[in-house]
């Protein structure tokens, strides 16, 4: 392109490749997949500086789909290849794509290295509850008692919640959203990218094939206002059903657990409900755990904690010492003892 | 007893072998390198072989924990640290019940009587005091209590009798400098360099060190012993400095990044023998050097994997079991065909078997060790010095032929140091890496240079290049996904007939000794080159028909290996390991290769390569 040439806005089509998708007829990943299609050219994204890099999985095949750089890499090491390349070329904007079995079973070690490091790329956990790739066997989320090829008799392995154990590794920014909430998720990928370090998020998605409906309970539309939370950093965690009571979130400060209070009862104003303060990490703990029945399950981003990101330290690094030290090969091997044979 | 003669006439010897044994608290490797550094200074050719046990800090006393240095100098050509030691120290009854058996009749044999206590000896396993039982009779003793003297010397710097004793090795040191006509200086210097922040402990060591090579010149020492001269040997014109294997191979990494122009990324895990190239590396920032401990082996390759592709010199450096972790990374390098440089510094296996012992074990598990058919480029360094331009070599290869390489060192070549004449950077021919900038209509990330069948290097970040990879089969057309079978059948023999083609790009292979047809040609590769050499040259000596055949490039092996294999009535293959190159010469070329093989965690002696060339040689018709 000539600098003459006035800059070309990108579509959706930009970020979009030749090929064929070949996801499952209603599969959850065609929306995420549309989403991050229709949102990367509303932040003025480079396809040419953006690169998709991906484990194994029906979710990891997100990269061939997307017109930008990517890399399909084996299973559950997505984190480490990414964060190689990122120290190699720091200017890249690189999304790691993973699921639930390819990010916190195999690749469980380098999720939790990744985001401690604070490595500056976006992660996307694809989250169904199930290995579909493989047909169908319970995955590291599954719930107790799944039934399921390798677990006819029902699932006896407790779960890991991926927001819970991201934040216990040291994530500083830990969001999570739904596949078919386009609204929400466009939003959720665009913060994830400003933010420098590690953007964690969990999509919860759909797997119509080996898991239907393993997220009713969250996304029921008829239920949906009082299963889930959507946080805004400064705005009191409220929630409800339409035409029902306003509910929100109260700290029991006796206990450090969170209840359910609904507007209007025994004396409850807006005041009495808790405030989201993304830089808040215990609250973020106890958000993090929250699922239906009993609570809704919250959206959002769930932290927020500004921290150097790894890649710049290493960079920073590796400059001062060129400032200062050595640099001519030849002075190096002649560094130290030396002595001449004529 | 004699007296000696302060005169300081010295014998003069053309070589001698010492070994440094103690417990391994006992500081015997810094006495053993500080020993060879002087040595270095003076002149000498030489060759060393620290030896140490994988424990940090054994019980003292024990025969588990001894730890020994093994230095090989002389006026001639030194290629192995030697046979067995004219010379050895032990510092306790525990370095004396491993090492002695080893040591030559009539040599000399220094003891800390201080040490042999009653506790010591038993710990060490022996009923009675061998230092009054006689049965070192065999052997020139020189038994000082060396513990009493070294306290004595460093009395006036107030030190407690533990730390006072720490300073014994030195006075040792000492001494053995003065047997052979070696200045203190040099230990001084280095001594008040990394004591600098602690004076009195410096100056504690320094007095010990000096009482050590102060009582060698004053005191009697037994008849028919010392002092001797090592005269200079005749090295090549040049500048010289004594390195190690790992040093070499890291400085070997900085200049082949300058060489190709590329930014060198290094990810990592520490594992014994390999753990001081990311050492050496991570100090070498200033030149460019990222350098990335990871959290597992497998998180260093694939982070060398994906600096590759960002268009670093992706490298990762590990032993073995790294090698077996790091498997599944290194076949989707080959899938992706990107440049990256494995390096297995080899240690005595399977799994965890031998971490510090040395061992060639690894050739196969580099060759063949992934699923598929994943060829990839197979390359071994010879000599500590080698390892400097075997890491060159492996970038060449790894960025003209976009192809994993592996590097083959091994713990005797990483820790055993010799001395290495310094080449010049102008010296050493470049090779650019080439990034495609202009798009062509035709572009697809596996479209390939004729010659070479290289795929082009097109980076992350460059506009209009944007392309998917992965480790799924690729389209041989356009790169895209393929589950075609002819088109994976084609796919798997370009892959094969790339790396083979590798061959067109190194010369033909050399006679390392000898003619290049007769009776015997004894093949090695890796650390046994000296030890081979050396047995060659002595058959040779003695008239016998014996060639020397070293391989550097393996996998694919240099063209012209088969006429010499064929051109002798025999081929004898030494390997520290139960028969793996010669497996492979076997199955390539169809020749009846003879092993030999050792498989002791220790080099091959040159005696014992002798006896397989005179074995070979027996019954030949």
């Amino acid at each position: 392109m000539s600098p003459s040439e006035p800059v070309k806005k990108l579509t959706r089509k930009d970020f979009t490749s030749d090929q064929d998708i070949r996801w499952c007829p209603g599969c959850g990943d065609y929306a995420i997949l549309a989403t991050m299609q229709r949102t990367l050219p509303t932040v003025g994204a480079d396809p040419a500086k953006t690169v998709f890099l991906s484990g194994i999985g029906c979710s990891s095949r997100f990269p061939y789909y997307m017109n930008t750089y990517g890399f399909h890499s084996i299973h559950g090491r997505a984190p480490a290849f990414a964060t190689g390349l990122k120290l190699t070329n720091p200017e890249l904007d690189i999304w790691v794509i993973t699921g639930d079995g390819d990010g916190l079973s195999i690749g469980g070690n380098h999720l939790m290295h990744m985001l401690r490091r604070n490595v500056d790329v976006q992660m996307i956990l694809f989250n169904n509850r199930i290995y579909g790739l493989t047909k169908g066997q319970y995955s590291p989320t599954s719930l107790v008692g799944l039934r399921s090829p390798s677990t006819p008799l029902g699932s006896i392995d407790m779960p890991v919640t991926p927001a819970l154990l991201a934040l216990g590794a040291g994530a500083r920014f830990v969001a999570r959203s739904v596949d078919t909430m386009a609204k929400h998720l466009g939003p959720t990928f665009v913060e994830a990218r400003e933010f420098r370090g590690t953007s964690f998020i969990e999509v919860l998605q759909n797997c119509p094939v080996f898991h239907d409906g393993a997220w009713d309970h969250v996304t029921d539309k008829a239920r949906a206002g009082s299963t889930m939370l959507v946080l805004e950093h400064g705005k009191p965690m409220l929630f409800g059903d339409k035409g029902g009571p306003q509910q929100g979130l109260r700290l029991k400060p006796k206990t450090l657990e969170l209840e359910v209070v609904t507007l209007g009862e025994d004396g409850i104003t807006e005041d009495d409900v808790l405030i989201h303060d993304e830089t808040n990490r215990p609250m973020a703990f106890l958000l993090g755990g929250l699922e239906p029945p009993n609570f809704p399950i919250a959206l959002g981003v769930l932290l927020r904690e500004q921290a150097p990101a790894y890649d710049a330290s290493v960079v920073a690094q590796v400059e001062s010492a060129k400032n200062k030290g050595m640099t001519d090969v030849d002075a190096l091997l002649r560094a130290g003892h030396t002595w001449t044979v004529e | 007893m004699d007296t000696f003669t302060k005169s300081e006439k010295r014998e003069t010897l053309e070589s001698v072998v010492i070994r440094f044994a103690g417990d391994s608290g006992d500081g015997m490797q810094l006495t053993g390198s500080q020993f060879t550094h002087t040595t270095a200074l003076m002149g000498n050719d030489l060759a060393t072989f620290p030896d140490f046990p994988a424990e940090i800090r054994a019980p003292a006393g024990t025969t588990y924990g001894v730890s020994g240095f093994q230095i090989h100098f002389g006026s001639q050509d030194v290629r192995t640290p030697g046979d067995a030691p004219d010379v050895l120290v032990a510092m306790n009854p525990a370095a004396l019940m491993t090492n002695l058996a080893d040591l030559k009749p009539g040599g000399m044999l220094i003891v800390n009587t201080g040490a042999y206590t009653k506790g010591n000896l038993k710990k060490a396993g022996y009923d009675n005091n061998p230092l009054e039982d006689g049965s070192l009779s065999a052997y020139r003793l020189i038994d000082l209590d060396i513990q009493a003297m070294t306290i004595a010397a460093v009395e006036p710097f107030g030190l407690g009798t533990k730390d006072a004793l720490r300073s014994k090795n030195l006075w040792t040191l000492g001494l053995v400098l003065w047997l052979f006509g070696r200045e203190y200086e040099p230990t001084v210097a280095y001594l008040n360099q990394k004591f600098g922040k602690k004076p009195a402990i410096a100056q504690a060591n320094i007095a010990a060190l000096k009482a050590g090579h102060a009582y060698g010149e004053t005191a009697e020492l037994p008849s028919g012993i010392g002092p001797y001269e090592v005269p200079k040997a005749k090295l090549s014109p040049g500048l010289y400095r004594n390195i190690t294997g790992n040093d070499a191979l890291a400085w070997g990494l900085v200049a082949a990044s300058q060489l190709s122009d590329l930014k060198l990324v290094l990810g990592s895990y520490p594992i014994t023998p390999a753990s001081t190239v990311l050492h050496s590396l991570a100090n070498l920032k200033s030149f460019g050097v990222t350098t990335f401990q990871a959290e597992d082996e497998i998180a260093a390759v694939c982070a060398a994997v994906g600096a590759s592709w960002g268009g670093a010199l992706g490298v990762t450096t590990t032993s073995g079991p790294g090698v077996a972790l790091k498997a599944e990374a290194i076949g989707l390098a080959v899938m992706l065909e990107l440049p990256l440089i494995v390096v297995d510094v080899q240690r005595g296996g399977p799994s965890t078997g031998l971490p510090t012992k040395t061992e060639q074990s690894d050739l196969l598990q580099a060759a063949y060790g992934r699923n598929g058919d994943s060829p990839l480029c197979v390359i071994a360094a010879a000599t500590p010095g080698d390892c400097f331009y075997m890491a060159i070599e492996a970038a060449r290869i790894a960025v003209q032929y976009m192809t994993p390489v592996m590097l083959l060192t091994d713990g005797y070549l990483a820790n055993g140091a010799e001395p290495w004449k310094i080449p010049a950077m102008a010296d050493l021919p470049e090779f650019k890496a080439k990034f495609p900038t202009e798009r062509t209509e035709d572009f697809h990330p596996y479209m390939r240079e004729a010659d070479t069948l290289a795929r082009p290097w097109a980076i992350p970040g460059t506009p209009g290049f944007e392309h998917r990879i992965g480790g799924l089969e690729k389209n041989y057309d356009s790169g895209n996904i393929s589950y075609d079978p002819d088109n994976h059948h084609k796919m798997t023999k370009t892959r094969a007939a790339k790396v083979a083609g590798i061959a067109n790009s190194v010369p033909e292979q050399e006679v390392e000794v000898g003619e290049a047809t007769g009776d015997l040609l004894v093949v090695g590769w890796g650390s046994t080159y000296g030890a081979i050499t050396m047995a060659v040259r002595k058959a040779r000596a003695e008239g016998k028909s014996v060639s020397q055949v070293h391989l550097r490039h393996i996998v694919p092996f240099a063209r012209g290996l088969e006429t010499l294999l064929r051109g002798f009535k025999r081929v004898i293959v030494p390997e520290m390991n139960n028969g793996m190159l010669v497996k492979m010469l076997r199955s390539e070329f169809l020749v009846d290769a003879i092993g030999v093989n050792k498989i002791a965690g220790q080099p091959f002696k040159v005696g014992e390569i002798e006896d397989a060339i005179d074995s070979a040689l027996e019954n030949l018709t």
